[in-house]
């Protein structure tokens, strides 16, 4: 186990736990630039696996970050890498949840989601060039990727049959 | 409960299939009432999906359902993740599952993009939101800058000018 891995973890992920703002795709250009690019825990391939691994396995996205803990440092890593994501976010929210009622539909807080709004947009969308680049797919990554965003914009298709059709179409072109 | 919704959701889509098990087969809370909670769980920091098994946990059982709403939205998926992740790994010497997951990762891209188009045209509503949207999408996307600080500036940014446009809307 490596005690000064595990501390680095909680310190990666904790700040970020908080600022997750539009849901967890937000983060993952920060994950990249942290894991991939600052700390070289793992590979530029690997983190394209484990998202897509992520994607391939049922449940929130954000487990991404307990996979990368696993990879860093075992499953004290997992655990660690966890608690800093899911934990802050998470006490925030059943603290909140108590006065919610109170407060719904304030002006402030319609201020806080309009406000928020255009920030989670670049986010999300910068998580997708990020991830892009990140492909060894080279022009096919980039086709297959708008290929299903159009497909998921203009047609009611399930994200799981996009998914399913990106991988084929990747081994049939081999 | 949650925890089957947790096993059995994939790639988004959860909130609405919540809210038709919570809401219309359980009835466990009006359609209102979960539509106040979603707004919450949106609002604020964290997975989206996360929070809502929180408040729910909360909304029903108080701080132990809570906490069981996220162990079950969590630690399920979780394990299963990280079997998946050791099938793989040795998986991937062969060239064509390699190939397969670079093609998952294509398309889940797509999927990633797709939200963000949406949001960004949700987000959209006049030239300042857009400002904001495309200078964190440059500073994080293009530059590669930390998120801390540029979510540190953009957001209270974005939550000033938004109340900002209220009050003038109001008045």
């Amino acid at each position: 186990m490596r005690p000064d891995r595990l501390l680095a973890l909680l310190l990666v992920f904790a700040p970020l736990s908080l600022l997750t703002i539009g849901g967890g795709q937000s983060a993952i250009s920060e994950y990249h630039r942290q894991v991939v690019a600052q700390y070289h825990w793992i590979s530029e391939q690997l983190f394209l696996y484990d998202f897509a691994i992520s994607r391939l396995a049922p449940g929130p996205g954000s487990l991404l970050v307990t996979l990368i803990g696993w990879q860093v440092a075992g499953w004290p890593g997992a655990l660690v890498a966890s608690i800093a994501i899911f934990l802050p976010s998470s006490i925030l929210l059943y603290g909140l949840a108590k006065v919610w009622a109170r407060y719904h539909g304030r002006p402030f807080l319609r201020a806080i989601e309009r406000g928020l709004a255009p920030v989670a947009a670049g986010l999300i969308l910068s998580a997708s060039l990020t991830l892009l680049e990140a492909s060894r797919g080279g022009w096919l990554a980039w086709v297959v990727a708008a290929g299903s965003t159009l497909a998921l914009i203009l047609t009611r298709v399930s994200p799981f049959m996009v998914i399913g059709v990106g991988a084929l179409i990747f081994l049939a072109t081999t | 409960m949650v925890a089957r919704i947790g096993l059995t959701s994939f790639g988004g889509g959860v909130s609405g299939w919540m809210m038709r098990v919570v809401v219309h087969e359980k009835r466990w809370m009006t359609e209102a009432e979960f539509l106040t909670g979603l707004a919450l769980c949106q609002v604020f920091p964290g997975i989206n999906v996360l929070n809502l098994a929180i408040w729910l946990g909360h909304k029903l059982h108080g701080g132990k359902g809570a906490l069981a709403g996220a162990l079950a939205m969590l630690v399920p998926p979780g394990i299963v993740l990280l079997l998946l992740a050791l099938v793989f790994t040795d998986l991937t010497q062969y060239g064509w599952v390699s190939r397969a997951l670079d093609g998952v990762a294509a398309a889940a891209i797509g999927l990633g993009a797709q939200m963000g188009v949406r949001a960004a045209q949700r987000a959209a509503t006049a030239l300042l939101p857009i400002v904001i949207m495309v200078a964190t999408f440059v500073a994080i996307g293009l530059l590669r800058w930390p998120l801390v600080p540029v979510v540190l500036v953009m957001a209270p940014l974005g939550i000033a000018l938004a109340a900002w446009r209220e009050r003038r809307n109001a008045a």
